[in-house]
């Protein structure tokens, strides 16, 4: 599973191969230079000995090419960290890119299954992490690995058992972190516990001040909240406080390597085995040699985390896409559409254990009104998710103007339903994009009948900028019926031969009811049409009434029809339109 | 962040203890090169192993010391930056339950979560930084320079120059590379706004075949992003290369200026090498103090947030004892709720209701209808005083409002809110908000009222069943009954459901309006609605349109007599019906 989830980041950095070779003949050449400066320092020391000893034709050709390393680091330092941005944030990019598309293509059972923050932190955060993982392991693994073998390469050149005491205890300071990482780690744990035990608490108080206050629960809130603030408190400060104790000791360890190769070196140095400026490079080293052990084993960290991420972020692109239509499959065209709609022996659920839909059968003939009906839950939207081919159906078909819904191209069979959902969707951008949101070269006079169509125009024309009016994030500046009223006009642009319908509940005052109401209504002429019913009138005069419970139509006929069959439509309807009627009957 | 210092009040020693002890800590460590300069100069030249023995214990002892102290300022820091964020914590939460409606309103709750939580986690790990680090950078950095002048005056000249020059690289580079970290950053929310927009939209944009139009446009989204990002990488990838260039290039002048003065004998050789690594330590803490101030400006941030909602107050004050307990009196005397010529605006808007009167008689129930935005719900917020009436009055059992203490006026009143929300715990846990003690017994006859008997006892843990934050293992409807049982348990004498059946199928509906009218007598019922079947048997029912009071009567005198009621019923029924009826 890791193994795969490496071989897949490395196929995704693959296209930058070239970037990847020469960041790492930079980081090369940085570590390289970089080691090489204390040598010179050290050099430069040692032709500076004591007054009327200095050396100073020695001093002048060092110091041209002390200046030329310095230059050298500096610039092979910045190409190689460019060249980790452009692989980093170009794979970032691919593999966000990559994701947004297999969005588009994954089933609408995968987006209905999974809550959309879920999605989107994996489309934000955990590529972010990941491409944060990516830079650090790029720019410090590298230099890091690099900088240890090679500081040890230098220091061997110039003395080993000064060496040895650098690297005898240096791995204690890595110890020590190491100890003191594991003993935090469970402050740590507790820490986070206890603060997403107050997050959630806060949640429903604070999130819900309003019921709150209404139930004068403030007391008996203050006192659950200070209850976890006071644990909070206690392990906030045992977890900070222990892990603030790794750099202090890590900084004491390193003072013990820089005394030893200060005892040590100096002793050497009065055997003359070392000289005193190359006993100052040595203490540069000694200074340098643990950061990139400590900065590994950060990296570490962060690139176990980033592979986590990226794994999470695989899985999403492993999730089956939908199956793509036959190559074969018919496009149909609007012309093709005669009205005809046939659902023989269907079967749907949306888990296997419960059944939902069980043998529908149904024919719509041309033109006809059928008005689905019935409790919440009790499957309107599946019979919508169905028709769409949002879903499909576990067994029998759905015939579309006599041709199999499977053998006609997914985006043709959508493309001749028009469709109004209770869930208004409109998109960032202004009033006239979505309202030519199916039809994007429609001309302004187009749009704006088709505006007047959905009754849509006095409203628009009346906003600031009339049909140029940005909307913003989901329609904050319009009302829930003026949303619904921009949705019809986006049918109404093209207005395709079928339509599903969904009537609003709630939430739209009486006026602009109407309004919907009467577009509706000029939608409908003489085409098919499926819609889920909340209002009389519209049931009333609807070819067909579907009444559904539990997944079933459990009555179907028109409206007289079933009020004398006296069985759960009449009940539905008496209790709802008239509770006068209702004890009457 | 100054306003919020006030939370270290309890904690004055531990801030001034932990940067002490930093600060002698950092001391310690400028010594090092000194004593080290002592080895090469005292030990080596004159071959004396006994003083460089003793140095290297010198220099282990200073490092014991060292951690020592810095381990006492961490601990303190630590527990004054913790102290500080449970402190801050407690004063918010209390502070936002001091909150009425309106600043609620003002503020919105779902910011008010994010503020309590991660804004005071980071304005906390900001205190502890700063008291940790804060004073350290500058005074190694100026430490290191008075050390230099120390060993000799005309070298640390170059100090002089050095530090304001490598300050200015690292400030300038963050200076310039801030603003395009704020554009990646809206960058990134415009692709964030991009996936929700398609997750929310997935039908319609599928139902209009344009998947391939939204690909392209999050592909340019994307671009564009990578753009930035690597815009930004440009400028910052600046910083280390510079910097280590401006200080091995000090290094350099030091090294040839030093030559000089080691040869006139001003300086050892062991002096030198001090100076290079002060140059060393001067670098490390300035790249500290930019780490650390990436951490104060995301501090500073947050502590403007969290000071802002300090700055939202109530102004709603109560008295301290209520005038009058309220429905402690025989029955008849005063209307249980009564509206006298009330004007209302909610902040900064116009008025929302205008001259409204009305009186409800004990035991009576009230209709209210309207179209949205008509001001049904501002009507019935004012009655636990939610709001303040701009003009006119609301009494409650003939009292004004404003002479109750909150929780005496809200005790009498139960209330179902619009959207139904349950807490995290158990049924039973969840029916006890308005009475903490009440019996089974109570809280199973709310729940028969309520419609919710049924399946509450259906379940295999009955009123022990757990219910998840805001109730989301129980369906739409379920939830709603359960907070109207909620709202009748320990008997309330004013209910109030404001659109709380909207979930609920008619037949239930209507058979828990009936439980409701049967079994709760003595209780003034307020039922909000858009459907007028809810209301139409009320004793009363208030029409509101446009936050004008269009009608108030019984049913069939407003179908007489109000235009905008008759307008609703004949929008929902037919005209047979209507007129039937």
């Amino acid at each position: 599973m890791k193994k795969d989830t490496m071989k897949r980041i490395l196929l995704l950095i693959k296209p930058y191969m070239h970037f990847l070779a020469l960041s790492l003949v930079f980081a090369v050449i940085s570590v390289v230079l970089t080691l090489y400066a204390p040598v010179l320092i050290g050099d430069g020391v040692d032709l500076i000995i004591g007054r009327g000893q200095v050396d100073f034709k020695g001093l002048a050709p060092l110091s041209v090419r002390f200046g030329a390393v310095i230059a050298g680091t500096a610039l092979t330092q910045w190409l190689m960290n460019l060249c980790n941005n452009q692989i980093t944030y170009r794979v970032v990019r691919d593999i966000r890119t990559e994701v947004f598309f297999h969005l588009e293509n994954l089933p609408l059972k995968y987006i209905d299954g999974h809550p959309y923050g879920e999605v989107i932190s994996r489309v934000i955060t955990d590529v972010d992490q990941f491409s944060d993982g990516l830079l650090l392991g790029f720019s410090q693994l590298f230099t890091g690995i690099i900088t240890i073998l090679g500081t040890l390469a230098f220091m061997l050149s110039i003395d080993v058992k000064i060496t040895l005491v650098v690297v005898c205890i240096t791995p204690v300071s890595l110890l020590v972190a190491a100890f003191i990482a594991k003993r935090t780690f469970s402050m740590f744990h507790k820490q986070s516990s206890t603060r997403a035990e107050m997050t959630s608490l806060v949640e429903e108080m604070v999130g819900n001040q309003k019921i709150v206050q209404a139930f004068s629960y403030e007391q008996r809130a203050e006192g659950q909240f200070e209850d976890i603030n006071r644990r909070l408190q206690e392990c906030s400060l045992k977890a900070i406080f222990f892990s603030s104790i790794t750099n202090p000791a890590t900084r004491f360890v390193n003072g013990l390597v820089y005394t030893g190769v200060g005892v040590f070196g100096a002793m050497a140095a009065i055997r003359g085995a070392v000289s005193v400026g190359q006993l100052s490079c040595f203490l540069t080293y000694a200074n340098q040699y643990t950061k990139p052990f400590n900065e590994i084993s950060g990296v570490v960290t962060e690139l176990q985390n980033a592979f986590a991420c990226a794994s999470r972020v695989f899985e999403l692109l492993d999730e089956q896409p939908q199956k793509s239509d036959a190559p074969d499959a018919l496009v149909l065209t609007p012309e093709m559409v005669t009205g005809n709609v046939d659902i023989e022996h269907v079967d749907f659920s949306y888990v296997p254990e419960v059944p939902l839909i069980q043998n529908m059968n149904l024919k719509v003939q041309p033109g006809e009104r059928v008005a689905i009906v019935g409790p919440t839950g009790c499957g309107k939207t599946t019979l919508i998710n169905l028709l769409m081919r949002f879903y499909e159906v576990n067994s029998g078909e759905i015939c579309v103007s006599g041709h199999p819904v499977t053998q006609i191209t997914r985006d043709s069979l959508r493309s001749n339903y028009g469709m109004v959902l209770q869930e208004t969707w409109l998109k960032a951008g202004t009033i006239a994009e979505n309202i030519a949101y199916g039809k994007p070269e429609a001309s302004s006079e187009e749009i704006e009948r088709a505006a007047r169509a959905a009754h849509a125009h006095s409203f628009i024309r009346r906003m600031p900028k009339g049909y140029d009016t940005p909307i913003t994030e989901a329609g904050g500046n319009l009302s829930q019926g003026q949303k619904q009223l921009l949705c019809i006009a986006r049918v109404m642009l093209s207005l395709p031969p079928m339509l599903i319908l969904d009537e609003a509940t709630s939430s739209i005052d009486t006026r602009t009811e109407v309004r919907i109401q009467q577009a509706f209504e000029r939608m409908m002429q003489g085409r098919t049409s499926f819609v889920v019913a909340h209002r009389l009138s519209t049931i009333r005069s609807a070819d067909v009434i579907l009444v559904m419970k539990d997944g079933h139509i459990i009555e179907q006929g028109n409206h007289t029809e079933l009020l004398k069959k006296n069985g759960f439509y009449a009940e539905l309807y008496y209790s709802q339109w008239d509770t006068q009627g209702g004890k009457e009957a | 962040m100054r306003k919020l210092i006030k939370y270290l009040r309890h904690y004055k020693k531990e801030s001034v203890i932990g940067p002490l002890f930093k600060l002698l800590e950092a001391s310690f460590e400028l010594l090092i090169p000194l004593v080290m300069a002592g080895i090469v100069d005292k030990g080596i030249r004159e071959r004396d192993t006994g003083y460089i023995l003793s140095m290297g214990g010198l220099m282990i002892g200073l490092g014991v010391l060292g951690l020592i102290c810095s381990l006492t300022a961490q601990y303190f820091a630590a527990k004054a930056a913790v102290g500080f964020g449970t402190e801050l914590r407690k004063d918010m939460f209390a502070h936002i339950s001091s909150l009425s409606y309106t600043e609620l309103d003002a503020l919105g709750t779902s910011t008010l979560v994010t503020r309590i939580t991660s804004d005071i986690n980071q304005a906390q790990a900001g205190v502890n930084l700063v008291l940790r680090l804060f004073l350290r950078s500058p005074f190694i950095v100026v430490g290191a320079v008075l050390m230099a002048f120390s060993i000799n005056a005309g070298l640390a000249l170059i100090f002089v120059v050095l530090v304001p020059l490598l300050s200015l690289i690292i400030f300038g580079v963050m200076r310039a590379s801030i603003p395009v970290y704020r554009q990646v950053q809206n960058r990134l929310d415009n692709v964030l706004l991009a996936t929700r927009e398609n997750l929310a939209g997935a039908r319609v944009i599928r139902a209009f075949s344009r998947q391939k139009a939204e690909m392209a446009e999050f592909d340019s989204q994307s671009q564009l992003l990578m753009k930035t990002q690597l815009l930004v990488g440009k400028i910052s990838a600046l910083m280390n290369p510079a910097t280590y260039a401006v200080v091995n290039g000090a290094i350099l002048l030091i090294l040839w200026q030093g030559g000089r003065t080691v040869y006139n004998g001003v300086i050892t050789q062991g002096e030198l090498i001090a100076l290079i690594n002060y140059m060393t330590q001067i670098l490390l803490a300035l790249v500290a103090l930019a780490n650390l101030i990436i951490t104060f400006t995301k501090a500073s941030a947050s502590a403007i947030r969290i000071n802002e909602v300090f700055a939202e107050t109530s102004d709603m004050a109560q008295p301290l004892q209520s005038a009058h307990q309220a429905f402690s009196g025989q029955a008849g005397a005063a209307p249980a709720v009564e509206f006298r010529g009330v004007y209302f605006a909610y902040r900064g808007n116009e008025d929302a209701l205008s001259d409204i009167t009305f009186a409800v008689k004990r035991g009576q129930t009230m209709g209210i209808i309207g179209g949205t935005g008509s001001g049904k719900s501002s009507v019935v917020n004012l009655i636990p005083r939610f709001y303040d009436v701009r003009e006119g009055s609301v009494l409650v059992d003939g009292c004004n409002v404003k002479d109750y203490r909150f929780e005496d006026l809200r005790s009498v009143i139960g209330i179902v809110p619009q959207n139904a929300v349950l807490f995290a715990g158990t049924i039973r846990e969840n029916m006890r908000w308005r009475k903490p003690d009440a019996s089974d017994e109570e809280i199973l006859r709310a729940l028969e009222i309520a419609q919710a008997r049924d399946f509450v006892e259906a379940k295999p843990e009955g009123l022990d069943t757990r219910v998840s934050q805001g109730g989301k293992n129980f369906s739409g409807g379920q939830r709603q009954r359960l907070t109207i049982a909620r709202a009748l348990v320990g008997d309330p004498k004013i209910l109030i459901m404001d659109d709380s059946a909207s979930a609920l199928d008619f037949a239930t509906d209507a058979r828990l309006r009936r439980a409701i009218a049967k079994n709760t007598e003595d209780m003034t019922v307020f039922i909000v609605s858009q459907r007028a079947s809810a209301i139409r048997n009320a004793d009363c029912i208030l029409v509101l349109d446009d936050g004008e009071a269009a009608g108030l009567g019984t049913h069939s005198e407003l179908m007489e007599s109000c235009e905008v009621y008759r307008e609703i019923c004949q929008s929902q029924t037919d005209e047979k019906e209507t007129k039937r009826a």
